[in-house]
């Protein structure tokens, strides 16, 4: 996994000093490619509901006049480029459908109730991840080769390995149950959000420490150290001043995989623990076959994921100096 | 003299996962004030570890300092705490690296960088230290240096850059200032007008220097004492003519005869067989016996001491010692200062080529390289000139001027954007039947720069050499490939059994040889040879000149051979173009162009070589070559010959000079 | 150095006899993978993943054939028993005496006589049978993704940094459209459509898994073309075959083995979570996702049913990671000098 972030660094563009008008340039074809994607997976949704069965364009169980709802709002009388348009029409709206399961509810009506909880629980693992990531691999580069390093690596391996389902249980089991110090279920304020947010962040926590520790490696044998050092300043001031932004700057480009990781990983953990967010009512509409919830969710998750990759690639375009933008692909 | 700098029997060493490596293995040395001292030797001598170590700035671990003392200002640093030393560095003592693509933080502005160290060591306040440090940018040279100071190291050229370091360098003052081949990464122009700013920068600051090199034609211009290390030892030390003009030791005699001379033109140059020892277990006796040709029982069983030959000059060898018996220097070596070119390599050219048979035509030649949508960098703009059969055709120019491309496009690796190249009378680009193509690819040859990239780490070396042969199908059983093989081997001075080894296990010059086997397997005509040596230590690079002229003589080839340093290629080339900016700018037979040339370009160039031989280099004068000076007219201008066989890129007015001045010489 | 001249006879400096060639070769003889195997058996963590995953793989296949319970054998009169092992079940701290949470023998309430080494489910199949069945079955669906993602990638990334140019451009473009969709939402997706199984869960993993192959290789190839001794072939006159089998291919192996290693657990991964959220394989076959979601349902009073089934995830996970790491590590050229 932390080959693929490697190899998305390296595929990275860059900028040179003729900037504002290249990173314009650059965020148009990003900006370009995020509509394409988004295109690609709606159509292919848009084929999947027509495929599906059980879907509201093919269902034998709908009763009548939900199938005169259907119809008045989809158009299934129209041949099919016809409906693949209104499809794509509701879609720029932000018009994702009604429900099967919570009769007369608008998907986005749904969406907008569930996400609070789970942003609340991303964001706050992806803080308390990013942050202890960075000081474990930081310390973990700074003593290199002793146990203090391997210590930090094993957790870290550990940390990737694991499947955040088995350490949820785990933790929910050993802290939730046996011990009984904090909530196991539901969610009705911050100490219900402690576990989830464990469980969720260890793999982030991991993946930023592997990450820092070889970004710090590497940064402390290039030639610019021992020139600092030749300079007589003192090992803090080098780590500070010449070590650390130089590292950081490539954690932002792992933020992207960062995201999808912790969006999946709400699916699970919010079932586990019964957090009433966009997660766990995603895998609720999986069980009860309710597609207009299950594409108005996968959409929404597409756009945030691709939103979030193209900020993350402008964002690192403008905080490292040396970057030059060629363009997108090279 | 005042001894500013005292190292006493210095000993480093490295802790790997083999074993302990000795880097450097008991060096002493001291240095004057104001003065420079220079620590020549190849990769591996442990010139740069002494350096470092004189700073503390070995990275430890692996890396550490077992015993000797380095003694400067009433202190021995080895016993210096790291607090106590950060006091020293950057402020006493401060260093200059190789590399200033590297040495530079990349996410932080010059101006920073250099206030770094003038705030921590000189304590002024922010305002102030800016002031320092846009009149330290000014004193090396970057002009405009008040908006420079807030721009990133890439925003500078590598000449800047180093510039950069240097300014960084000086801000405090230091009393020493340790400079890590500085020069090595630049191309020779920029090169001498760094070590043209740092003799200023002395004279007016009054630094003593240390100044490790591999370069002993940098040596020459900038040393007033030189250092050899061998092996992680100094071998013999002393003032810069003892060094040059009286050497007593083998080692420093086969470094001055590997080193062809511009003025000098000798038949073969001296080598110096074998490769240096491994540290990881030092050779018993002295580590130079294993390659010398003068070595004596005792050399293998007791190491050597410090021989003095005067006050200031000492030398590591048995050679000197009352019972040994007097070796005579070299014959090539005293030649070193004479300015004479050698009659008889120049009738043997000549005659070569009065007999002018075209092998390769080149006709207006354009590469261009395509950047985004609708740039592209030309790489070879135009370019024109002719090899003829059995000659050695060099090509020189700085890194970026086409030179490599050229070569590359001959051997058809890149498809020309325009242009022609005739091989024998038949162009080589085009659609052509197979066995014609392969015929071609038969005939031309290449032998590359990197010797770590130009063999496939996963073939045996059989196979590496073999290549050619299977896709030409050159044999008929197994039996003949491998007695091929072997042949091969034996000609490029490796033996039968390396046959089965694979490339990590043979040092730089040994593979670069191995390239050599296998161009020559497919029996080629013409080889194009890009930047062979560049890779390679001074003795090693001899090694392989010289078996690249023997082959030509033994097998009538045809060389194209493209480098940038000019003292080799007028030693190997009979005759010389001189690219600049994707075109050929001067064409000549390699000592016409040396001793008259006639465009800009071609003079600074060399007048920037160094030359190893100081008692030239302190009389020689640089050149400096501005393209916009010489591009005042609005005429292209355009390749003429302006004597028999000296063609110059030049406009008609300029012709017309060319010629008077000429015909008034004759 | 006091050397006195007594010592030196005359003798000593007589010219020495020619010792040995100049040209020889200090270091063994060694293949490329001869090295990479002795560093990585020098790499403790790797070597243990390693045996360790051989013993999961032995297990799984010889597994459920240690006792004579079926997989899919019901019988609720043994139903939710605690794991039992002959000898271990004597020190009775490690968890392996048959007895409950809350202290109780299950197994003599139940009157049942004989050993489940990892206990019984819910409706009374033999747990150990099952575990290594769905081993078998988690780890049949990610080698064949990864074979298949290899396959795909390498023959993608291959062709468009080999033919380079617009080939390459094309190719690019398609990859840059497909890395922007969430791997997992499309996954789930295809999987609504074509219904759990084990050839539809492996079919949806590499619909994008192979992208990652793919730009490794093709970033390897890239790299590859601009090595000398890609160029001295090409001026050999070396054709396309030659150039792939006996150029690219061996030195792409590297990353390509140690892509693979890591497609692995993310299969594993993959597969378990989408067992977990309800796309899972159907009873009665079971899989290590499977397992882990019907040991959920029942973790706060029989943990056992998890507990094994998570160890077992967990460890293959960790023992891939580890070899991966292990393998670059091994195969890092930087080290070889």
């Amino acid at each position: 996994m932390v080959q693929n972030l490697h190899e998305s660094i390296s595929n990275q563009g860059s900028f040179n000093d003729g900037g504002v008008e290249k990173l314009a340039k650059y965020i148009f074809s990003r900006v370009g490619y995020m509509l394409v994607t988004f295109f690609v997976i709606a159509t292919f949704t848009f084929f999947l509901m027509q495929t599906l069965p059980g879907s509201p364009f093919n269902d034998e169980r709908l009763s009548e006049s939900q199938k005169e709802r259907l119809n008045e709002r989809y158009g299934l009388d129209e041949p099919v480029p016809l409906q693949y348009i209104t499809y794509m029409k509701n879609i720029f709206k932000g018009d994702f459908g009604v429900s099967f399961q919570y009769d007369g509810r608008s998907v986005s009506n749904i969406i907008g109730e569930r996400i609070g909880a789970s942003a609340v629980l991303g964001t706050q693992s992806l803080i308390v991840g990013t942050i202890l990531g960075i000081i474990l691999g930081i310390i973990a580069a700074l003593r290199h080769n002793t146990s203090i390093d391997y210590g930090a690596m094993v957790i870290s391996v550990i940390g990737i390995s694991v499947p955040n389902f088995v350490f949820a249980g785990l933790m929910q089991y050993w802290v939730g149950v046996r011990l009984q110090w904090l909530p196991v279920a539901f969610w009705e304020g911050f100490e219900y959000s402690i576990l989830p947010t464990i469980s969720l962040s260890v793999f982030v926590i991991a993946t930023i420490a592997r990450f820092m520790r070889t970004e710090m490696l590497e940064v402390l044998g290039q030639d610019y150290i021992v020139t600092a050092r030749a300079k007589g300043l003192n090992g803090f001031s080098i780590i500070i001043k010449h070590s650390l932004r130089n590292a950081a700057i490539p954690i932002v480009t792992i933020l992207g995989p960062m995201t999808v990781s912790l969006l999946t990983g709400t699916l699970v953990i919010e079932k586990i623990f019964s957090v009433p967010g966009l997660g766990e009512q995603f895998v609720k509409s999986i069980m009860t076959n309710d597609f207009p919830v299950i594409m108005g969710v996968t959409l929404f998750y597409s756009v945030l994921f691709i939103g979030i990759v193209l900020i993350v690639d402008i964002l690192y375009g403008i905080i490292d100096p040396r970057i030059r933008l060629t363009g997108g692909v090279k | 003299m005042e001894k500013i700098l005292d190292v006493k029997n210095l000993q480093v060493s490295f802790d790997t996962y083999a074993g302990e490596v000795k880097a450097v293995r008991g060096v002493s040395f001291h240095l004057n004030k104001g003065e420079t001292l220079a620590i020549v030797g190849e990769s591996g001598s442990g010139k740069s570890v002494t350096s470092k170590s004189l700073m503390k700035l070995i990275p430890n671990p692996p890396g550490r300092i077992t015993s000797g003392e380095i003694l400067f200002d009433g202190k021995n640093l080895v016993t210096l705490t790291e607090k106590q030393m950060q006091n020293i560095r950057g402020s006493d003592i401060s260093m200059i690296f190789q590399d200033p693509m590297t040495s530079l933080n990349p996410t932080m502005t010059i101006g920073k960088q250099i206030m770094e160290s003038i705030i921590k060591h000189q304590k002024l306040p922010k305002k102030k230290a800016k002031e320092k440090t846009i009149e330290l940018l000014e004193m090396v040279g970057i002009p405009n240096a008040v908006m420079r100071i807030s721009n990133y190291p890439h925003q500078f050229s590598g000449g800047m850059r180093q510039r950069v370091v240097i300014a960084m360098a000086i801000s405090c003052n230091p009393q020493i200032l340790i400079a890590d081949e500085p020069t090595t990464a630049l191309d020779v122009t920029i090169q001498s007008q760094i070590l043209e700013l740092l003799k200023n920068l002395q004279k007016k600051m009054e630094t003593s220097i240390i100044f490790i090199t591999h370069d002993l034609g940098v040596v020459a211009n900038i040393a007033d004492r030189v250092a050899v290390m061998y092996a992680g030892k100094i071998i013999e030390i002393g003032t810069v003519n003892e060094i040059f003009y009286n050497p007593q030791h083998p080692y420093t005699w086969g470094l001055l005869g590997a080193m062809p001379n511009v003025i000098y033109r000798g038949e073969e140059l001296i080598t110096i067989p074998g490769t240096p020892p491994d540290l990881l277990n030092p050779p018993k006796g002295d580590a130079f016996a294993a390659r010398n040709k003068y070595a004596m029982e005792i050399d293998f069983r007791i190491e050597p001491p410090m021989f003095k030959v005067s006050d200031t000059h000492y030398a590591a060898t048995w050679l000197l010692h009352e019972k040994a018996p007097k070796v005579i220097l070299p014959e090539d070596l005293k030649k070193q200062g004479q300015s004479l070119p050698n009659e008889k390599s120049r009738e043997r050219l000549l005659k070569k080529t009065d007999k002018k048979e075209k092998l390769l035509e080149i006709k207006n030649l354009k590469q261009y390289f395509p950047i985004g949508k609708k740039q592209s960098v030309k790489a070879v703009d135009g370019l024109s000139f002719d090899i003829y059969k059995g000659e050695t055709f060099g090509l020189v120019g700085e890194s970026g001027c086409g030179k490599s491309t050229t070569g590359r496009t001959i051997s058809r690796i890149y498809n020309a954007t325009d242009g022609e190249i005739l091989y024998n009378n038949e162009s080589i680009f085009g659609r052509k039947p197979g066995s014609e193509l392969q015929k071609l690819n038969q005939k031309i040859q290449m032998i590359f720069q990197d010797p770590y990239s130009s063999l496939n780490p996963r073939l045996t070396v059989a196979d590496i050499i073999a290549e050619g042969m299977d896709i030409h199908e050159l044999y008929t059983n197994k039996k003949e490939r491998m007695e091929r093989v072997y042949e091969l081997l034996e000609t490029v001075g490796l033996n039968r059994e390396h046959a089965n080894r694979y490339p990590h296990e043979f040092s730089g010059g040994q593979r670069q040889r191995i390239g050599i086997a296998r161009a020559l397997a497919v029996n080629p005509e013409f080889i194009i040879a890009d930047e062979p040596i560049s890779a390679l230590d001074v003795s090693i690079q001899a090694q392989v000149v010289n078996l690249l002229k023997r082959l030509q003589k033994e097998k009538g080839l045809t060389y194209l051979f493209i480098a940038h340093d000019l003292s080799m290629v007028k030693y190997i080339s009979d005759r010389i173009g001189v690219m600049y900016k994707g075109r050929i700018v001067e064409l000549a037979e390699s000592d016409e162009l040396y001793q008259n040339p006639l465009h800009p370009y071609t003079k600074s160039l060399l007048s920037a070589i160094p030359i190893p031989d100081p008692n030239t280099e302190r009389t020689r004068r640089r050149i400096k070559f501005d393209d916009k000076l010489s591009r005042n007219g609005e005429e292209e201008p355009v390749l003429r010959e302006v004597k028999k066989g000296h063609w110059v890129a030049c406009t008609e007015q300029e012709y017309r000079k060319f010629k008077n001045k000429d015909s008034e010489v004759i | 150095m006091i050397i006195k001249n007594k010592e030196l006879t005359d003798e000593m400096f007589l010219p020495a006899k020619s010792r040995s060639s100049t040209e020889q070769i200090s270091r063994p003889a060694n293949t490329y993978w001869q090295d990479v195997w002795r560093r990585f058996r020098k790499n403790k963590a790797a070597f243990t993943g390693l045996i360790l995953i051989t013993l999961i793989l032995l297990l799984a296949i010889f597994g459920p054939y240690a006792n004579h319970y079926g997989y899919d054998e019901q019988n609720l009169s043994r139903a939710n028993l605690p794991a039992k092992i002959p000898i271990l079940e004597s020190f009775p701290w490690i968890g392996f005496n048959g007895v409950d949470i809350h202290g109780v023998d299950k197994y003599k309430e139940s009157k049942v006589s004989g050993y489940y080494w990892f206990g019984t489910d819910n409706l009374g199949r033999d747990l150990w049978t099952r575990i290594w069945k769905g081993t078998r079955i988690s780890l049949y669906i990610a080698f064949l993704a990864a074979i298949i993602d290899l396959i795909v990638g390498v023959a993608y990334g291959g062709i468009s940094a080999y033919y380079g140019g617009r080939i390459d451009n094309m190719m690019q473009r398609i990859i840059e459209v497909l890395v922007g969709i969430p791997h997992l939402i499309v996954v789930i997706l295809l999987i609504l459509v074509l219904q759990p199984g084990i050839i539809s869960i492996t079919l949806a993993m590499v619909i994008t898994g192979w992208v990652g192959m793919a730009r490794i290789v093709r970033g390897q190839v890239l790299k590859l073309k601009e090595q000398e001794y890609i160029l001295a072939s090409k001026t050999l006159g070396a054709k396309n075959a030659r150039m792939i089998w006996k150029h690219l291919i061996p030195n792409s192996m590297g990353p390509i083995i140690i892509t693979t290693m890591f497609t692995i657990p993310t299969a594993i991964f993959t597969e378990a979570f989408l067992s977990f959220i309800g796309l899972g394989l159907q009873p009665p076959i079971a899989s290590l996702g499977t397992l882990i979601n019907d040991g959920y349902k029942l973790l706060r009073i029989y943990p056992h049913m998890l507990a094994f089934s998570a160890i077992i995830i967990s460890l293959i996970m960790i023992s891939f990671n580890l070899v991966g790491d292990g393998l670059r590590d091994a195969l890092d050229p930087k080290m070889r000098k």
